[in-house]
């Protein structure tokens, strides 16, 4: 492989860089994007060709248990999509929940080169690894579920705030974590009983705490720790009517808390919890009044969790809501509760463009995006699997930048909710250049991965050339171009290496795992040893000593380090 | 001689488990796995003493084991076996479709063996699998 | 005195993964472990017994000692000329090394199946149609006010299984035995019935009525017949109660329903009735798997293939279809021309006509001990305790995974399985690439 390429002539879109649409050379050396390189430098020629920084997905359920136990429930998804095996690839499965290598080759062939699983249950979270490891090519990390921590709820009701951030650094360390995860705060320890809980102050039995403080406290634990993301929250009430309320409430919630740098709260996959109306016949579309919050509130990002029709496989730390969704759909249903921790539940679902409450959910996601003005506060997401398959980002890409693509899908949907909805009265189309905000450069910024999503000097080179000349189709009125363009890039170029070409996927490599440490004060992090070994052996069914992920646990460990305050 | 019909179990004991973690080709394994429990009505049926061989026969071959009084309740017409290579002589390879051999609940037919010997597992082993000829690798 | 004793040590013998031994090292033995069942201390006092030590390869009629790196080359052109090959076993060994039999399996063509398929294989059919309500275990101990074991008998086959995590477990809201009721449903009274506040002795075989007849007075439909199952419908309705009323309910299950007639479909009515049981209280179902890593071995294949067992690679893309493409089926039926048998002993669990075949083809085992399997061998790799002798990852029977150590070497030149499977891939890839 060379070490050295040159890219030229492409037409670059660098948000991060201020770049939109030039004409320039791209040079790599040694996996980073340097200068310029030798004469021998290995050239690709780009003229014409769309050039962007490899995508990153701020969340998509790729690895773990509820992933695995996803694929095992289903047969039936893996038989209509298989991989063959080649000279230089592993056969596969894919559709909803693709193996592990097929989830590898399918990301790096749509030009995305770095990947986060938003949920790892913290007791099982070597599995998730496990699976990391084995998805080649792209880098990632994962994000343990801390909404529900029995530690952290404990310490959050006892006003023990420092202790609690210590506490969430040793989960960090211990699960070579990335961020702080939160679904349905507190949700899921009742449903531990088979019982639900609704409101923001609703308590939390046996707790003692409520929704509204774990956010918050997790939130100021986040900002203690200087962690590179922020807290990524998945609200209460996910999934039901008038739901858009909660939304907005846990982004009011934590408002206080800002200090006007940068977003504090990430609400994500926004489209589950943007609900209004009060039952499934008045269901209406949140989304304006989330945009309108999101517009004149800059604590708060999302990601849209946008809705795709055809089958695919739901799956959530959120328990209760999982079973909701058995109930009303009748299908198949997987729940794993995690003790101390958290839990989850599976259930295979199909969108119909024909159903009322579908069509009204695929109108949310897009009203949100379209309706969102900073792009650098909302992020395109499928969540998958839940809204659907990642393989479908081409067709989201099409809605947002083509008013033409959205009016043709929405003659076909239910006529009620074509009705209902706003989507047909925005004009708005996504330029490429917000495109390449929405994909890569501002997930990157919030996950604070300094040399991803931008093409700048010293980035890593992970860079995505696709076969579109904006300069010669018109792009609004050609949806069509626009999804076979980010389907399959001619390039992906991952560390400054050609992983896959005109869809040839290169080989088998395996990119980085990023994990955080945050350093607390010595003296801090006694106590807190202290009193995790005092109760651990009442909350947990294994030892203390056999918790933490050991080292040399990961193929490719990354860690990032931050200075705790605390 | 009286011969009768029992269902056959087949499944862990405790002796099962501690013995094949020891090694199989043990004496103590052998006793905890070449071995039959049996009521004691139904012994007394087929003119046995506990301790005495009993041939078990299926549809899918015979073998002998030593009877033992059941080391758990164990009801009149049916026999346990802990699992073994001794059981596996008896038991069906049909799955109905789904991988899973027949293990429990297998019919089967008990007389006495009281003359014959239990095969140790060199013995079984040379009955049941021996090759005419290595197939060359 | 030169003794080392190592505390919490995970123990590799059932799906308990009990991770609270305390092991005593001397000169490089194990002389003394504390805290293990019966079982486990069977092995970890027992590991040295009967051992493999020596890489053996069939001379005619007779096994001759070999080197590695001869008996490795032969397995990989063995395994390279049969058309379908099968690889077996995987459940007593790490994820790692399950991993590279995998690749194995996908680079030679064959067909991958794990020991789920003469265990709990019929209990993920089930799991394929229905879903499972599951949890941890821990979420057992602490909330569980009701515990079902059916057709399954901890006290021997997972002896701290109920002292751990249910029955006899303290929890956060279940302090003891007293707070739980325990109820055994089993075709015998099993010494774990012995300890039941409720045993339910059912006929052999007729698990599926007595779970469906179970299920309809869960929800208050009326049983017309006077018994099912031999069981009385005034006792069945009694059970039903009880279940309703509990605030957490778990349900265990053995091979006591996946092996008895009716097989995947009993594993159905127990998922069903569980599901069923969600809309009036909260329950959950769980297999009691045997070996240490056989959920392992089901976590694996499934990221890489889609597929938890019996896998077919000989089309060039996972296929999986128990049935056909598990082991037992496609021996009974005289398929596979060349088989390589990993940490298992078939011959002597397998039923005869499907062992029978197994004896006719060229047979590879790698495998600690001698076993029946072993002395059937064509060639014998010899390998080290996983969890023991080497380190290895491995899951739970609820899916927590726990990283085992390393306590001893393993015997002089004995080589482990991750060793041997790696040089077994580079190998075969070298030969066809």
């Amino acid at each position: 492989m060379e070490k050295e390429i040159s890219i030229i002539n492409a037409i670059v879109f660098d948000p991060l860089n201020n770049i939109e649409g030039e004409k320039l050379d791209v040079h790599i050396r040694n996996g980073k994007i340097v200068e310029s390189v030798g004469r021998k430098a290995r050239k690709i020629n780009a003229s014409g060709k769309t050039m962007m920084p490899g995508g990153v997905d701020i969340h998509s359920h790729i690895a773990g248990s509820k992933v695995n136990t996803g694929r095992l429930l289903r047969p039936e998804d893996h038989r209509k999509d298989v991989e063959i095996k080649t000279k230089h690839t592993h056969s596969g499965v894919g559709y909803s929940i693709p193996s592990t290598r097929t989830t590898g080759y399918r990301y790096a062939k749509m030009g995305y080169t770095t990947v986060f699983e938003p949920a790892t249950p913290p007791l099982k979270t070597r599995h998730t690894h496990e699976e990391l490891d084995s998805t080649p090519i792209i880098d990632k990390g994962c994000f343990p579920l801390l909404g529900n921590n029995w530690f952290i709820m404990e310490y959050l009701r006892d006003g023990r705030l420092d202790e609690c951030a210590a506490f969430v650094a040793w989960m960090l360390k211990a699960t070579k974590g990335y961020a702080i995860k939160i679904v349905d705060p507190g949700g899921v320890e009742v449903w531990g009983w088979g019982k639900f809980i609704k409101r923001l102050d609703d308590p939390i039995p046996n707790f003692d705490v409520t929704p509204r403080e774990i956010v918050r406290g997790l939130c100021k634990v986040n900002k203690m720790l200087n962690l590179p993301h922020i807290i990524h929250v998945h609200t209460n009430n996910l999934g039901s009517p008038g739901n858009y309320q909660t939304t907005i409430e846990t982004m009011d919630a934590v408002r206080d808390l800002a200090d006007g740098k940068r977003p504090i709260i990430h609400i994500t996959h926004v489209q589950f919890t943007g609900f209004s109306g009060s039952s499934w016949v008045n269901l209406g579309s949140g989304a304006p009044e989330i945009a309108d919050y999101v517009n004149d509130h800059n604590h708060v990002s999302v990601d849209l969790g946008q809705v795709i029709f055809g089958d695919t496989t739901t799956m959530t730390a959120d328990g209760p809501f999982q079973y909701f969704l058995h109930q009303l759909s009748g299908n198949k249903w997987v729940n794993l509760d995690v003790e101390a921790e958290t839990g989850s539940g599976i259930v295979p679902f199909q969108y119909k463009r024909t159903n009322y409450v579908n069509a009204i959910q695929w109108g949310i996601g897009l009203e949100l995006a379209l309706l969102v003005k900073d792009p650098w506060r909302v992020f395109m997401t499928t969540d998958h699997p839940n809204g659907g398959p990642f393989t479908s980002y081409p067709k989201v890409i099409a809605w947002l930048m083509s008013k033409k693509a959205r009016e043709k899908m929405i003659s076909r949907i239910n006529r009620t909710a074509r009705r209902r909805l706003d989507l047909p009265n925005i004009d708005r189309e996504y330029t490429l250049g917000e495109i390449a905000t929405i994909t890569r450069a501002a997930p990157a910024k919030s996950l604070t991965l300094m040399n991803k999503g931008h093409l700048g000097l010293g980035a890593d080179a992970d860079i995505a050339i696709y076969d579109l000349d904006p300069s010669k189709v018109d792009l609004e009125n050609k949806p069509s171009t626009i999804r076979k363009a980010f389907k399959e890039t001619l390039y992906t170029i991952k560390n400054g290496k050609i992983v896959s070409k005109q869809g040839q996927i290169a080989g088998n490599s395996y990119g980085n795992t990023f994990y955080t440490e945050s350093q607390v004060s010595k003296n801090l992090e006694a106590d807190l040893m202290k009193d995790i070994q005092s109760r651990f052996k009442d909350y947990y069914t294994i030892e203390f000593e056999n918790y933490p992920i050991s080292d040399g646990f990961l193929r490719n460990p990354a860690k990032i380090n931050c200075k705790a305050d605390v | 001689m009286k011969k009768i019909q029992v269902t056959l179990l087949s499944g862990r004991s405790l002796s099962q488990g501690r013995e094949k973690e020891q090694g199989k080709l043990s004496e103590s394994y052998f006793k905890s796995v070449a071995c039959c429990e049996i009521n004691g009505e139904d012994i007394k049926e087929i003119g046995l003493d506990y301790g005495e061989n009993v041939r078990i026969s299926t549809k899918y071959g015979t073998v002998v084991v030593k009877t033992t009084a059941p080391k758990q309740t164990l009801e009149r017409g049916i026999i346990f076996v802990p699992y073994g290579l001794w059981v596996a002589q008896v038991s069906g390879s049909e799955t109905d479709g789904t991988g899973m051999p027949s293990y429990k609940g297998i019919s089967s037919t008990l007389e006495s063996a009281k003359k014959e010997k239990v095969l140790t597992v060199d013995q079984l082993i040379k009955k049941s699998f021996s090759r005419k000829k290595s197939k060359k690798l | 005195m030169s003794q080392e004793v190592i505390s919490n040590v995970i123990c590799t013998v059932c799906g308990c993964s009990c991770d609270h031994l305390q092991v005593t090292i001397d000169n490089d033995k194990i002389v003394k472990v504390k805290n293990a069942c019966a079982m486990s201390s069977g092995k970890m006092l027992g590991y040295r017994n009967e051992r493999t030590t020596q890489p053996m390869m069939k001379k005619g009629t007779t096994l001759k000692p070999t080197t590695y790196e001869r008996a490795i080359d032969v397995t990989a052109k063995t395994i390279i000329k049969s058309s379908s090959p099968l690889f077996y076993g995987w459940s007593l060994t790490s994820n790692e090394a399950i991993a590279i039999g995998v690749d194995l399996a996908e680079e030679t063509g064959g067909f991958f199946d794990n020991t789920t398929s003469t265990c709990h294989g019929p209990t993920i059919l089930g799991v394929h149609e229905i879903g499972e309500s599951s949890c941890t275990l821990g979420e057992i101990r602490h909330r569980a006010d009701l515990v079902i074991y059916w057709g399954s008998n901890p006290v021997h086959a997972h002896p701290l299984h109920m002292s751990r995590y249910t029955v006899m477990s303290k929890g956060r809201f279940r302090k003891s035995r007293s707070d739980r009721k325990l109820i055994v449903v089993d075709v015998r009274k099993t010494d774990t019935a012995k300890l039941a506040d409720v045993f339910i002795q059912l006929e052999p075989n007729n698990d599926y009525e007595l779970m469906v007849a179970l299920r309809a007075a869960v929800r208050g439909d009326e049983i017309e017949q006077e018994t099912v199952a031999g069981v009385s419908i005034d006792k069945i309705e009694e059970l039903a109660e009880m279940l309703i009323n509990c605030e957490f309910g778990a349900l265990f299950f053995g091979l006591g329903l996946t092996m008895s007639a009716g097989k995947s479909k009993n594993i159905e009515a127990a998922l069903s009735l569980v599901t069923e049981l969600n809309s009036k209280t909260k329950f959950v179902i769980m297999p009691m798997r045997g070996h240490f890593n056989v959920n392992g071995a089901n976590n694996v294949t499934t990221w890489l293939t889609g597929y938890p067992y019996a896998v077919d690679f000989t089309q060039g893309f996972p296929r999986y279809n128990p049935g056909e493409t598990s082991a037992v089926d496609l021996l009974a039926r005289g398929e596979c021309d060349s088989a390589l048998i990993v940490a298992s002993d078939p011959i002597s669990n397998f039923p005869y006509q499907a062992a029978k075949h197994l004896t006719s083809i060229p047979l590879i085992t790698i495998d600690p001990h001698i076993t029946p399997t072993t002395m059937c061998s064509n060639i014998i790799l010899p390998s080290a305790h996983v969890g023991i002798e080497t380190t290895g990852s491995t899951y739970r029977m609820d899916g927590v995974v726990l990283e085992t150590r390393k306590l001893v070497d393993p015997p002089k030149g004995v080589k482990t399985d991750v060793e041997i499977l790696s040089a077994l891939l580079k190998r075969v890839k070298s030969l066809t690439r």
